[in-house]
């Protein structure tokens, strides 16, 4: 087995053991990523100089026994959407084309503390806004299974890094799905924590009541292990909780005896792709198999989640970017006559087209007249979903079902109608509305060859639930495909 | 209940959000935006009476900072970014004549 | 006949928190520094920063709340504010409006009507909200652009919005007055119009005397002293009356008051939609004033001036104008009390505040809230005077050095030995010396020219450089003539 195909974990364990440098580690995802970067372009920016004193730093810390961790000398790369000190951060936008932080976002110190090595920022849709990451500045990512596919998105280059080996874990942020969605295109694992459970500071905001950080990796374990890494209340987070049940690693146990799993039947309606129904199905007669109690509810307002969703994401939105105006940091228009012209002139040339779509209608849902017919009819849509998801939790330890309707579409196929494309978040999003954990693991392969994803979904602070059944589920996985050869 | 975006709608559009259309980009805009907004109107169908908005899904309150002086001069690494500076400053186009 | 008008006023009062930091980082709001060095990430609007509030805002907030007979909302949240300026770096304003932390509170004013009686009258206070000031904007004298300094972004701010509930300049200035009285005492602002600690925008609108229905307002910005503000109400009513007269109308707008011209004009731009999109803000949680915290809060509630007038006059045998005056600032009244409670001389106290102080003030072109020295000197001040280590003379000189440096008089008399000299037997030479070098005065005084005897005192001080004791020159010289 050569580097590449170890886990983070197994990497960690093998850099301790001294039986692969961290050097040797970085040198051997640097070597994969000149050969596949070209084909799959998962990063918006690469570092080979800086990863390579990142490792000899590390390694020195390594072999002075100051860091011990799983994670010391692991090749992470880190979404474009989190700021880096001293390294680019685009947003995957021209209107951020030259900004270089001057401090680190939150959960990608913790780790630094942890002693990874930045690889580099991994390619998104522009400030997180589109689910193939074909809204990207700086071109669009190419799916590892098939590169005539998207990556799915927005954390599309997160996900496609970590399939394609260009690095061993991946951190990216999930505003409606954008973790689950590409980690289920792309056949990684991809949780999405409860909301405030990691920091955001440091998170370039899309919609700020959404958003949160999370692991895409090679498998469950591995994604325990960084989520407790990077799960720490933040003081300067007014958002973020402080728990004292971040101990993830401890629920990497293999049994689903009595764990109650409901099933939308909701979530099994038109639109739903037969071969990744029939897959996640699959998948929950194994867990059935196991011990697990299976059954079908009705989870209800499924379809009213993508409205009141796009209305709240944009509005926040809508808010966030004004900040982007060409004075402070980022890019500024070259011509302009004014003030004024010059905020309009830089921001449509800074912005491009999906993301001055959310612009303008985020600042119609709030403007005079419209907001409590839109912004506030959605916030309240919004604890009804909410509502839906408690009772639903009265019953059931686990919510089981697809994380996207279809597998990876083809590149170029979804842009022409926003509309449609907003419709794939379907089973993702009220997750965010709820503030609800979510995982992703890979289930099947349909018959393009491309990866089929498993959406479980936990009530508020049940992570630990999510990544015992999702670990179960892995092994059980393991377990058939070693039979079957 | 169709939605129809005017060109003064999406003219006031821009200004709040300070983008400038050209003409094709405009009427793209307009039937986006009435396609998306009949989208929206859905939720109308919601009997939402009574229900409190929801802004924040936990029920926290309450974070606060105490009153100390953490931060230094840092003026280098504000101004690292600017586009345009002087003397320490952020430079704009002039704002009142 | 002409028509009768009235004028409606409302007034929004933005008010500086005296806070260390400010309202979402820890950045200092001290005044001055070199443009942008109080600031950083969050007060900068740099992506990814968060704010997290500052605890003080709240206690501010709601003490002037308490103090200004509000009700103060239990759970209150923040809202986003959303307009495009360089000097507000989010380009949203955090601001409350939805749930402001106080409502429906009211000041009593008081005001003298054409026969200079006093009438009181409530003036109701809308709301009072927290909110976030924006950077400093200065245009560039050498190039066609202006610059942008963040160190004010960020400082806290409460806005005060009263009722539309008076109806002159007379009214306006009293209840700022009050307003500034009532902070000042909480310690909650300097209050101070001229740096802008204390700002005020006045919604003005004109109407026929008996009609009940409002008119159409304006609101003024950009007034900075008492006289710009009667000065802009003046000049206000008379336009929108000149406009109701000509048979126009007035129009709703936002007018910046010129003091140079002396008039207002409109501030409006095609780019201003006035649309502000308020939302509540994602990143900051609600505030959650419990019965407790209220409780505390309302403990910590000083004595105001009214009580603390009509208790000096039952503590205190001090004239009634000096207690008006003393009382007049919170920072006196401290000096005051604590003073005369150290050295058990209240009435001394009160006339070093009322003279030389007060001189002082008015010399260096000072508020009494910049008073320097410490009570406990003063009260030390009054001792050794009392204790003859110094006379009144040289008291005076030291307080001098007192107000301006704020020295331990007790260690400054040392260090400069200034202690005045009462042995006799010390004296006895210079006063010896002084007869002698003064024929003229001698005879003048023994031919019964009482008075002499005080040039002869002056001559004996002059060569003592000030440090005799009066009173044992006085009885030497008599002695010995």
């Amino acid at each position: 087995m050569g580097i590449l195909d170890c886990t983070a974990v197994e990497l960690g364990k093998k850099i301790q053991a001294g039986e692969v440098s961290v050097r040797e580690a970085v040198e051997a995802v640097i070597e994969q990523i000149e050969q596949t970067e070209g084909t799959y372009h998962c990063y918006i920016t690469w570092d080979k100089e800086g990863a390579l004193r990142q490792a000899d730093l590390i390694q020195k810390k390594i072999d002075a026994k100051e860091l011990t961790g799983p994670l010391a000398g692991v090749p992470v790369a880190i979404k474009d959407n989190m700021t880096t000190e001293g390294m680019l951060t685009t947003c995957a936008s021209k209107i951020l084309g030259n900004f270089v932080p001057t401090y680190t976002a939150e959960a990608v110190r913790h780790l630094q503390e942890a002693g990874v090595v930045i690889i580099g920022k991994a390619n998104m849709d522009e400030f997180a806004m589109g689910s193939t990451t074909e809204t990207s500045a700086y071109g669009a990512t190419k799916n590892p299974w098939n590169p005539e596919h998207v990556p799915g998105g927005s954390s599309g280059g997160s996900a496609a890094a970590v399939a394609a080996k260009e690095c061993f874990f991946a951190l990216g942020s999930d505003t409606g799905g954008s973790i689950r969605q590409p980690a289920a295109f792309c056949g990684v694992v991809g949780l999405k924590p409860t909301y405030g459970t990691v920091s955001r500071y440091g998170l370039i905001a899309y919609g700020s009541s959404l958003d949160q950080i999370g692991p895409l990796c090679k498998d469950v374990t591995d994604t325990a292990v960084v989520l407790e890494t990077i799960a720490k209340a933040d003081e300067k987070d007014s958002t973020s909780i402080l728990r004292n049940d971040t101990n993830f690693t401890a629920a990497l146990i293999e049994d689903v005896e009595g764990i109650k799993i409901g099933i939308p039947r909701d979530y099994f309606g038109e639109g739903l792709d037969p071969e990744v129904s029939a897959a996640v199905k699959k998948a929950a007669d194994e867990l059935r198999a196991h011990g697990a109690i299976v059954e079908e509810f009705d989870l209800s307002l499924v379809d009213y989640a993508i409205p009141a969703y796009y209305t709240i994401a944009d509005a926040e939105a809508s808010s966030n970017l004004e900040r982007f105006d060409g004075i402070k940091y980022g890019y500024r228009t070259t011509e302009y006559e004014g003030l004024h012209n010059m905020y309009k002139k830089t921001r449509s040339e800074g912005f491009g087209e999906e993301v001055k779509r959310r612009i303008m209608l985020g600042s119609f849902v709030l403007s005079s007249g419209y907001y409590d017919a839109y912004y506030l009819k959605a916030l309240k849509v919004k604890a009804l979903i909410k509502q839906a998801f408690d009772d639903a939790f009265e019953k059931y330890d686990i919510i089981l079902g697809p994380v996207a309707p279809t597998t990876a579409p083809k590149l170029g196929a979804s842009l022409s109608d926003p509309l449609k494309m907003y419709l794939g978040d379907i089973y993702t999003i009220s997750v965010n509305l709820a503030g609800l954990p979510g995982i992703s693991v890979p289930c099947g392969v349909d018959s393009k060859g491309l990866p089929i994803g498993l959406q479980m979904i936990a009530d508020c602070f049940n992570e630990n639930v999510l990544i015992q059944a999702a670990y179960t589920y892995e092994k059980i996985r393991e377990q058939l495909q070693e039979r079957q050869g | 209940m169709a939605n129809v975006i005017t060109d003064e709608t999406i003219e006031y559009v821009g200004i709040l959000s300070k983008l400038e259309l050209d003409a094709a980009q405009k009427e793209q805009a307009k039937k986006d935006l009435e396609e998306m907004l009949d989208y929206i109107d859905q939720l109308g169908e919601l009997d939402t009476d009574g229900v409190e908005p929801m802004s924040h899904v936990h029920p926290l309150c309450n974070r606060f900072r105490e009153d100390v002086v953490t931060n230094g001069d840092d003026r280098e690494h504000i101004l690292a970014n600017a586009p345009e500076e002087k003397d320490g400053t952020f430079v704009v186009p002039r704002t009142f004549d | 006949m002409a028509k009768e008008y009235e004028t409606v006023i409302g007034l929004e009062v933005h008010v500086e928190l005296a806070t260390k930091t400010k309202i979402f980082c820890g950045c200092s709001t001290q005044f001055g520094g070199e443009p942008n060095t109080h600031t950083c990430p969050v007060c900068t609007g740099m992506p990814g920063s968060l704010p997290v509030l500052n605890k003080q805002v709240v206690e501010y907030a709601a003490a002037v709340g308490l103090a200004t007979n509000c009700d103060i909302t239990r759970h209150c949240k923040f809202d986003r504010k959303n307009y495009f300026y360089p000097d507000n770096p989010q380009n949203y304003q955090i601001s409350q409006l939805y749930l402001p932390i106080c409502r429906n509170g009211y000041v009593e004013i008081e005001t003298k009507d054409a026969d200079q009686n006093a009438v009181k009258k409530k003036v109701g206070i809308h709301e009072i909200h927290m909110e976030e000031d924006a950077g400093k904007l200065v245009h560039d004298e050498w190039g066609d652009c202006s610059l942008v300094d963040y160190n004010r972004s960020g400082v806290p701010l409460i806005e005060i919005v009263s009722e539309p509930d008076m109806r002159s300049a007379d009214e306006v200035i009293a209840y700022l007055e009050k307003l500034r009285m009532i902070i000042q005492y909480l310690g909650a602002s300097d209050c101070k119009l001229q740096e802008g600690s204390m700002r005020a925008d006045v919604n003005l609108s004109v109407r026929e005397v008996g009609s009940e229905q409002f008119g159409t307002r304006t609101e003024m910005k950009n007034l900075n002293s008492f006289t710009s503000i009667t000065h802009a109400i003046e000049g206000e009513k008379n336009r929108q009356i000149d406009l109701l007269e000509a048979g126009e109308k007035v129009v709703q707008e936002t007018r910046r008051w010129d003091d140079v011209r002396m008039e207002s004009y409109a501030m409006r731009s095609k780019e201003d939609a006035q649309d502000y999109r308020y939302f509540p803000d994602p990143d900051l949680i609600p505030v959650e004033i419990s019965e407790e915290w209220l409780d505390e809060l309302r403990a910590k509630q000083p004595e105001f001036r009214p009580e603390k007038i009509e208790r000096y006059k039952k503590e205190y045998d001090i004239p009634e104008y000096d207690i008006e005056i003393i009382t007049g600032t919170k920072r006196m009244a401290d000096i005051f009390e604590e003073a005369a409670a150290l050295c058990g001389q209240p009435k001394k106290v009160s006339n070093w505040l009322m003279v030389e102080t007060m001189r002082l003030l008015k010399e260096n072109n000072m508020d009494a809230d910049q008073i320097r020295f410490a009570p406990e000197h003063l009260a030390k001040l009054i001792q050794i005077v009392d204790q003859k280590v110094i006379n009144q003379t040289t008291a005076k000189e030291i307080f001098e050095v007192m107000f301006a440096e704020d020295i331990d008089p007790e260690r400054y008399v040392e260090e400069h030995g200034l202690k005045q000299v009462s042995d006799e037997g010390a004296l006895r030479k210079t006063v010896e010396e002084v007869i002698a070098a003064n024929p003229q005065s001698v005879a003048d005084y023994r031919a019964g020219k009482e008075k002499a005897i005080g040039f002869l005192v002056g001559q004996t001080m002059k060569i003592m450089k000030g440090k005799a004791d009066p009173g044992t020159v006085n009885k030497l010289l008599k002695e010995l003539l």
